[in-house]
């Protein structure tokens, strides 16, 4: 079966939008709290490579686009996935699934301050241990 | 119990030329543990190209990487053409080859480059001397094709800044000529050298299973067993119109990532002669005006591995975000098991078989401008250094 199909039937009602911007490239909506069995589908079931992440602030809140890709095909699907509210962000973690995501989620983490729950090591990657607490870079406040 | 001591190697490292700090835990000689300490390359690239405009940003993202500096532009350029409908259907033919010629060009400085490096890092300098005193003509037909032996500004989105002139394709093929000679001699050296084989084979084994669990790239993935390679999975610029092959390796230690490198050197070779003989005639820009809002990614492979950009456009000028993903973000990651196990002697060709590129990974980092944090200038530094020189001078004199 065509592996758009197969991602179709697995994930089922938890693809809340799919878009097909280009031959190669497809993005598709799930809601934040499906993230951990999507990815766990995509990369476990369906043997998808881990690329990265994009996490960027919104208006009202985070997103985060996951980038997979299927490496024969060279086709890219990106999970997106909104966080509402940017007081106190968090999401699962996917690092507990495959540890291509530990340093990303650690990078977001301390840019943008979204919290990975069940992170095995959220600690610093690329600030100084010293950095101050909540002040994350990426956000617009930083911005004048 | 055994005795668990921390050897730090950095962040002024003794041998690679960049930043980064390593701590290994090591119980006797073998390495048991290691922490991987980065951030001392931070620029803030991602959030300078969302306050420049599309064309800046291929400058911008070209100071990403000294090594890899055609990668990082070719894949922004890319994401802004997935935009605009894809690389094929907008660049002309011309630019295509163009492309490729530059990108494979780079590769083969690149890995001369690594070559030369993992031979001096397991003492044996006159793979060093070699390597690098081929990379050299490399350099120089970059400097007499683009102006430059670095940076070469060629990618622009729709096409690339400057044609190859005619006069300059003899050039390109006489240090082919004399390239591809040397490539075989290493291959050689490489393959028969039982002081090479002695030393890296059969250490900083990565398996095919920690490859995809760590979603590791380019050479460090092939050498694994790994078959992917973007030129091959999603062909940019002329990859599809011209023959080659992915070269494969199996037994994922560093011994399997230096012949393979070796090998991709050689198809290189071959891509480069081939897109000489087939540039076309024609145009060399599309002359882009506008980027409508929308989603880009891009993806090319550099010499460490696939290189990802993503961009978000919301029709203005400028990019609302730029995620930029280097392969050494996960290759270097990749260390924390390709180190453990090994003994110390050989964490230092473990950790650089991945050839791994600080500045790339750090690509980014922030100006703050908040009020109430104090932000060190230059001039700061000199003066807490000058305070810090005379507090020692005075303890001197007292003791």
């Amino acid at each position: 079966m065509d592996i758009r199909e197969r991602i179709k039937e697995g994930l089922g009602k938890k693809i809340l939008e799919w878009k097909e911007h280009s031959a190669r490239r497809i993005y598709f909506t799930v809601d934040s709290k499906d993230i951990v069995n999507t990815a766990e589908f995509l990369f476990k079931k369906l043997g998808l490579r881990f690329a990265t992440a994009s996490g960027m602030e919104t208006l009202s809140g985070f997103e985060i686009l996951y980038h997979f890709t299927l490496d024969k095909t060279g086709e890219y699907f990106t999970a997106r996935i909104f966080i509402k509210g940017k007081e106190n962000p968090e999401v699962d973690s996917l690092a507990c699934l495959f540890p291509a995501a530990e340093w990303i989620e650690r990078e977001m983490w301390e840019l943008l301050g979204i919290r990975f729950l069940g992170h095995p090591n959220l600690k610093h990657l690329i600030l100084t241990e010293e950095w101050p607490e909540g002040d994350y870079p990426l956000r617009h406040k930083n911005e004048s | 119990m055994s005795h668990r001591v921390i050897v730090p190697i950095g962040p002024y490292h003794p041998l690679q030329d960049e930043p980064e700090f390593f701590q290994l835990y090591v119980e006797g000689e073998r390495v048991v543990d290691i922490d991987i300490h980065i951030g001392y390359n931070h620029r803030g690239i991602e959030k300078l190209a969302e306050l420049n405009h599309y064309d800046q940003v291929a400058y911008l993202v070209e100071r990403i990487c000294g090594i890899c500096s055609s990668s990082h532009p070719y894949a922004y350029v890319l994401a802004v053409e997935d935009i605009l409908g894809g690389e094929k259907n907008i660049v002309p033919e011309r630019a295509l080859y163009i492309r490729t010629i530059v990108d494979e060009l780079q590769r083969i400085h690149s890995h001369l480059l690594w070559l030369g490096l993992a031979g001096h890092f397991i003492g044996y300098n006159t793979v060093w001397m070699w390597a690098w005193r081929y990379r050299e003509p490399v350099l120089d037909c970059f400097e007499i094709m683009t102006g430059n032996r670095n940076n070469y500004a060629m990618f622009k989105v729709g096409g690339v800044r400057r044609d190859i002139k005619d006069e300059d394709i003899p050039v390109l093929k006489k240090t082919l000529d004399e390239v591809a000679p040397a490539l075989e001699m290493f291959r050689g050296a490489v393959m028969d050298d039982p002081v090479i084989q002695a030393r890296l084979k059969g250490i900083g084994i990565l398996t095919k299973q920690q490859s995809i669990d760590w979603g590791v790239l380019g050479p460090t993935a092939r050498a694994s067993g790994l078959n992917i390679d973007v030129r091959k999975d999603e062909p940019y610029g002329a990859c599809d119109r011209i023959k080659w092959n992915v070269i494969v390796e199996n037994a994922g230690d560093v011994f399997a990532k230096t012949v393979l490198r070796v090998l991709e050197m050689q198809e290189s070779v071959s891509m480069i002669r081939q897109c000489i003989d087939k540039i076309p005639k024609g145009p060399v820009d599309a002359d882009v005006k506008d980027i409508p809002p929308g989603d880009g990614l891009g993806r090319v492979e550099a010499p460490r591995g696939e290189c990802l950009h993503y961009i978000l456009s919301d029709g203005t000028n400028r990019p609302v975000r730029h995620k930029i993903r280097a392969p050494s973000f996960m290759n270097v990651a990749s260390n924390k098991v390709a180190c453990v196990g090994g003994t110390i002697s050989d964490a230092a060709i473990t950790l650089a078989a991945v050839d791994p590129c600080y500045c790339c990974t750090e690509r980014l980092a922030v100006i703050n401008k908040s009020d109430n944090k104090k932000i060190m200038s230059g001039w700061d530094l000199i003066k807490l250094s000058q305070e810090k020189t005379n507090k020692i001078k005075e303890e001197l004199k007292s003791a």
